[in-house]
């Protein structure tokens, strides 16, 4: 038979051209990407930045302005109002700029739950009958706690409320331990992994790396630490699928791909690492004195609609700071202007230890 | 536009059906040929059959949709039976290997590593059956046994993954999950979890074998297209009683690299090639977590470590966290 050149050829290109283009509709990122490179070079340890949405990144994570600073001096907040334990020591001044800044991080506007009135009974700014209250005030304290023993992760940039709020009263980005399977247990049921999983950059990894590691302290290290197995070198896949999800989730948060704290030619190795991973490291230990000393312990305080599925709090993770950035909100100092949130000086904290608040 | 650049084939040639040789009076009867298809005819032989099956090939078939249908209603009862969600996430959707504190046990809850043992069983054999069948057919033609042997070579890798290295290791857990993307994910958790296997000197000669593959492919299949004219596709007939077009083909290889593969010998390189790729992977997996813990350090060990400066990131379980 004849064949006609033209066709074929067209056939060809048409069909490399579907092969392409369905190759590039599930990888390609439009152009353009920029490379900045990190580590040493030939180690290929380079910063993958798109400017179109770093624009966008941009815009979402600004710092809101600073109202002029407030007079330390004068009256102090506890000599004036009741019912001020944490803030007590603040001049009456500073009391009412952070009390104000506070309104406008978590309950922005004016209304019955808005405004004063999201974590103060109306009329009675000194009572406790609002849970808001009660949280309100553990987050003070743990603030406090991130702007002064967490400084190993916090350094001087500090965390105020809007470091995780950002104008909501419950975090964008918070997690709660899921029910586990309840499916058929004779065929598999759905599992611990295996979907689509959005907290660890859309891979197959186990679904919960938050329990084990950010509320647990499970081991994270799992490579071999001898050329050699050794009796206590047993390390299965399955774990080490823990902790990709986790470290997945990490880069997912921070924005950044593995390189950012790895060489990961030796992912284990200090020597190695650039010095991001030991803040890394620390903040994986604050996030665990976060959710086990502050959040979970206002368990019992919170109603039911504020709790997970299992009852457990609505916990943080890397992206409830981070959202997206390495630094949160590109490393803003917002503790530079809200020296409120620092911890009382030693002197004055005396007065008012008393009992430890809950 | 020039004729080498097809795609397809470009001549179909149709003679009568063709039933092939006659078998040995102690196999099975085959089908009788199916007819032509011209949409064949463009990628291969126009001839559609005959088809043999056999034991082995009927037992190989349905031992194989056994442990299909085990991976699929595994992973459609994973997604409570939603064939929307079974679509939607498929790639995601797996059938694992049982949970560490199963070690090597035979007995264990199904949704808990059973399936993927039996499903395991079931592949493995009709693999097995699927080669021995590979063996009778070629017998029964004549043949060598060639493609046999090639296909055992990929089954050393599977049975690597799924079998050996994990008695060896004393746990199902360590073997490949049956999933599109957690097959992949066990891939590189595999590599990070002892110590890089880019160090793995049988996993980089794996990679030279499979490279080396791709390259002598293209080369010999650019050969042959190139002296298409002159008659090259009879490369049997050339093997022995060389032509213009064999002649040229050596020449020109000659005359750009100053030595050529004959007509027998590439398909002996492509032929080792292609199994040494399995094999010295196969042998590659087998010593990791049995012999070496951390290719990372076996390497620094034996200096074909390339050094880079170090940064001065201090190991922070030294110093420990504020709490």
């Amino acid at each position: 038979m004849r064949f006609n050149t033209t066709n074929v050829t067209l056939l060809s290109l048409a069909g490399a051209a579907a092969v392409i283009g369905f190759g590039l509709l599930f990888t390609f990122e439009r152009l353009p990407v920029q490379t900045v490179q990190g580590g040493f070079r030939g180690t290929s340890m380079g910063r993958v930045d798109n400017p179109r949405t770093a624009v966008v990144m941009a815009a979402a994570n600004q710092a809101p302005e600073a109202p002029e600073a407030a007079d330390a001096t004068g009256e102090r907040a506890r000599e004036v109002y009741e019912n001020v334990p944490v803030l007590g020591h603040l001049s009456v001044e500073q009391f009412g700029r952070i009390m104000n800044v506070m309104t406008q991080w978590l309950y922005p506007g004016e209304g019955d739950a808005v405004g004063c009135n999201g974590c103060h009974v109306a009329g009675n700014f000194a009572s406790d009958d609002k849970y808001q209250k009660h949280v309100a005030r553990r987050m003070i304290q743990m603030t406090m706690a991130l702007n002064s023993e967490w400084t190993p992760h916090t350094a001087q940039t500090g965390v105020t409320c809007w470091t995780c709020h950002r104008g909501q009263s419950v975090p964008a980005n918070v997690w709660h331990e899921a029910p586990r399977s309840t499916g058929p247990n004779f065929l598999t049921g759905p599992g611990e992994q295996n979907r689509p999983n959005l907290a660890a950059g859309l891979s197959d990894l186990p679904l919960d790396p938050f329990t084990p590691y950010l509320m647990g302290a499970q081991e994270i290290r799992m490579q071999g630490a001898n050329q050699h197995p050794r009796p206590e070198s047993r390390q299965s896949i399955q774990q080490t699928e823990w902790t990709y999800s986790l470290m997945m989730h990490m880069s997912t948060s921070l924005g950044v791909n593995c390189t950012f704290c790895h060489n990961s030619r030796a992912f284990a190795n200090w020597e190695e690492s650039p010095p991001q991973r030991a803040l890394a490291w620390q903040g994986i230990r604050m996030v665990r004195d976060i959710n086990n000393t502050y959040i979970e312990s206002l368990r019992e305080r919170f109603p039911a609609n504020r709790l997970g599925p299992l009852g457990d709090t609505l916990k943080a993770n890397c992206t409830t700071c981070h959202q997206g950035v390495n630094k949160p909100m590109y490393g803003a100092p917002m503790i530079r202007d809200y020296p409120e949130l620092l911890p009382a000086p030693a002197a004055q904290r005396a007065e008012v230890a008393g009992p430890r608040i809950q | 536009m020039a004729e080498y650049q097809y795609l397809f084939t470009r001549i179909q040639v149709r003679g009568p059906l063709y039933p092939g040789v006659p078998l040995p009076a102690e196999d099975e009867p085959r089908s009788k040929p199916f007819g032509f298809s011209h949409l064949a005819g463009k990628l291969g032989d126009a001839q559609i059959g005959p088809m043999y099956l056999g034991t082995y090939g009927v037992l190989s078939l349905m031992l194989g949709f056994i442990a299909f249908e085990i991976i699929g209603l595994n992973m459609l009862a994973s997604v409570n039976w939603n064939p929307v969600l079974f679509v939607r996430d498929l790639f995601w959707l797996s059938l694992d290997p049982p949970l560490p504190q199963h070690g090597l046990r035979l007995m264990m809850p199904m949704h808990e590593g059973g399936w993927w043992l039996l499903a395991g069983a079931c592949l493995t054999a009709s693999l097995l059956l699927w080669c021995a069948r590979t063996y009778a057919r070629a017998k029964s033609l004549g043949l060598g046994t060639h493609t046999t042997w090639a296909f055992m070579g990929a089954i050393w890798l599977f049975l690597v993954l799924g079998f050996i290295r994990p008695i060896m290791m004393g746990s199902w857990s360590e073997a490949v999950p049956f999933g599109i993307f957690s097959h992949l994910d066990w891939t590189a958790a595999f590599s990070i979890r002892y110590g890089n296997l880019f160090y793995n000197p049988f996993h980089a000669l794996s990679i030279v074998f499979l490279y080396g593959s791709v390259l002598i492919f293209a080369m010999h299949g650019a050969t042959i297209l190139a002296v298409g004219r002159f008659g090259g596709e009879r490369e049997v007939e050339h093997t022995i009683d060389r032509g213009t077009a064999a002649e040229r083909a050596g020449l020109f290889w000659r005359w750009t690299m100053g030595f050529n593969a004959t007509y027998e010998s590439i398909h002996r390189w492509a032929w080792w090639f292609a199994i040494l790729t399995p094999v010295t992977g196969g042998i590659g997996i087998l010593l990791t977590g049995t012999l070496v813990d951390n290719w990372y350090l076996w390497a620094m060990d034996r200096g074909f470590v390339a050094s880079y400066p170090p940064y001065d990131t201090v190991n922070p379980y030294l110093q420990g966290a504020p709490r």
